[in-house]
């Protein structure tokens, strides 16, 4: 497989009113054209700052990053992301914030008719083709997160950047949008990038799950793959013992090895 | 006692819904599909349970017309042995002679009521639509460009407490006829709220909504029609509503300098008459003007705002 994203020793400092702050140090990592990988750590470790970084929102203080083999030095459509508060416009319906996206990267060949189709066609996907043309303000949360992965998804692009998407959302809901997640990134073949802290979704969705440490200057401590064959269905892994296998070496990076920030300062 | 009854449907109806949120808890089925199915027959149900609301009603319309009906009353009494200053009786029947025809014509000093709030009205929108035409796009370049807000802010907060009455004579200069002064009048003193609100609105964009903006790539002309211009809508009212609120007021003490046919100049006309029924039902007329004015923007901010 050759590598999608390439992440070469990014740096990221913010110039703030308190002065200067080291979010990321020493990020060196590659993304393969297909695979899904999860960043995880603690609050405030930059997983969302190292997401942006690829998403083009923020540029680097040092280093480059890659995708396609060109250098990332805007946002652009072919890295969709899933903002965490799904960042829907109140003003236009599922429909109309959809067919914004899908106006943008295919006005230029599609026909008005194939346009709308594309829209209807990323809303049905995720199971959202009853609600068309209501606002976001008469949907429920888990399915505004629907309607923005839709969004995303909409857009054909060559990576699928999520920054928590789930969790905002209730247990059951989250399950529910995971399962969804995972048939329709087989279905597309989608390369993913998704900052997570919740164990369980990183080794259920995952090729390999990116472990941070904890800020300030966080970087990236450990890289654990995961060997379950797709498709994978939660009710049976949570009794398999690579599943627990690989829960467990997660926890015991998040817990035992960094569970404090104080503990890592000191380190 | 009334109240009581009238009370109870109204606190029954949030009961069921915790009920429903149990149910949702419990039932094994995947929580999205939860949703669909429990949320509509709950809300019909809340719908068909509430009868028409009266308890609401009287507490809407019963206390603005004891309001009303108070200052009458202590407009009567204090006018009961009074001889300059009429009382509401002789004020309603004049009102109801002038009323009776509102649109006669004797001579350019001399006109119906009606013409004179329409030539007001007509200054008002005339003067009152330039300032939302320079206004509006003037507070959008403000709240995009810092270097332009931090170059204009100063001046704005140095012009817009000038009284609008200081503005006439130069309008008077400039212009060198008594409507453009008085048009000219409501155009600069209403300008800065459209100006302040919209630079503001736009400000007050979510970043969320400009990450939006930026991932898709969007065209300067799409953020502006999609993105800002929805998102700074509410704000913009705001502003278009206090706007008029002040051009209306002006217009009266503009009309009062300038004389010809409005208002305003009825009402100096008829105080030089020594008619003091018809100022006070220019007063009425004005302040029931100004309300509707500002009814109506309300009614338009409504139906452009969104909720989120």
């Amino acid at each position: 497989m050759t590598s999608f994203i390439d992440v070469q020793n990014a740096e990221m400092v913010f110039e703030t009113k308190k002065g200067r702050f080291h979010a990321l140090r020493e990020i060196r990592l590659t993304v393969d054209n297909g695979e899904f990988v999860t960043l995880i750590g603690h609050s405030g470790c930059g997983k969302s700052t190292l997401l942006n970084l690829i998403a083009g929102l923020l540029t680097p203080t040092s280093g480059v990053l890659l995708c396609d083999n060109r250098e990332i030095a805007a946002p652009g459509p072919e890295r969709a992301v899933v903002f965490q508060n799904h960042s829907l416009l109140p003003w236009l319906t599922c429909f109309g914030n959809v067919h914004l996206a899908v106006e943008r990267v295919f006005g230029g060949n599609d026909s008005k008719a194939q346009l709308n189709e594309r829209t209807r066609a990323a809303l049905e996907l995720v199971g959202m083709g009853h609600a068309l043309h209501k606002r976001p303000h008469e949907i429920s949360g888990g399915m505004k997160q629907r309607v923005g992965i839709a969004r995303a998804l909409a857009m054909e692009p060559k990576v699928l950047l999520l920054d928590e998407p789930f969790g905002a959302l209730d247990a059951l809901t989250r399950a529910h949008l995971q399962d969804e997640l995972l048939k329709i990134v087989a279905r597309t073949h989608s390369t993913v990038v998704m900052v997570t802290h919740d164990v369980d979704e990183a080794v259920l969705l995952s090729d390999r799950i990116v472990m941070m440490t904890n800020g300030p200057a966080a970087t990236i401590g450990e890289i654990v793959r995961v060997d379950l064959p797709r498709p994978r269905d939660r009710v049976q892994l949570a009794e398999d013992a690579r599943y627990v296998h690989y829960r467990k070496e997660v926890l015991e990076f998040l817990y035992t090895r960094h569970g404090h920030v104080q503990v890592a300062i000191a380190a | 006692m009334v109240s009581a009854v009238f009370h109870s449907p109204l606190d029954t109806t949030p009961v069921p819904l915790p009920g429903k949120t149990i149910e949702l808890t419990r039932s094994a089925a995947p929580a999205a599909h939860a949703f669909n199915v429990a949320e509509p027959p709950a809300t019909k149900a809340a719908v068909a349970r509430v009868p028409f609301d009266w308890r609401a009603l009287w507490l809407r319309v019963l206390p603005p017309l004891i309001g009303v009906a108070l200052l009458i009353g202590i407009w009567g009494l204090l006018t009961l042995k009074s001889s300059t200053f009429p009382t509401p009786g002789q004020t309603f029947d004049a009102a109801v002679k002038l009323f009776a025809d509102p649109f006669y014509q004797k001579g350019p000093n001399d006109q119906g009521i009606g013409w004179n709030i329409l030539s007001s009205l007509k200054r008002v929108g005339l003067g009152f639509g330039m300032a939302a035409l320079v206004g509006i796009p003037l507070g959008f370049m403000l709240g995009r460009f810092e270097f332009l807000n931090r170059m204009v802010s100063p001046l704005v907060s140095l012009l817009r407490p000038v009284s609008p009455l200081a503005w006439l004579p130069i309008g008077l200069l400039v212009f060198k006829a008594a409507n453009p002064a008085a048009i000219w009048t409501i155009f600069i003193c209403s300008i800065w709220p459209m100006i302040i609100n919209t630079a503001v609105g736009v400000q007050r964009v979510p970043v969320d909504y400009l990450n939006v903006a930026r991932v898709l790539n969007l065209s300067e002309w799409r953020v502006m029609t999609r993105i800002l211009f929805p998102a700074v809508l509410p704000y913009m009212l705001t502003g278009v509503r206090l706007s008029v609120g002040t051009a209306w007021l002006v217009i009266v003490a503009a009309e009062m300098l300038t004389g010809g046919v409005g208002i305003g100049f009825w009402v100096w006309d008829e105080w030089n008459n020594l008619n003091v029924k018809h100022i006070l039902i220019a007063i009425f007329v004005i302040g029931i003007v100004g309300l509707l004015l500002e009814q109506m923007l309300m009614a338009i901010a409504k139906r452009f705002s969104f909720d989120d």
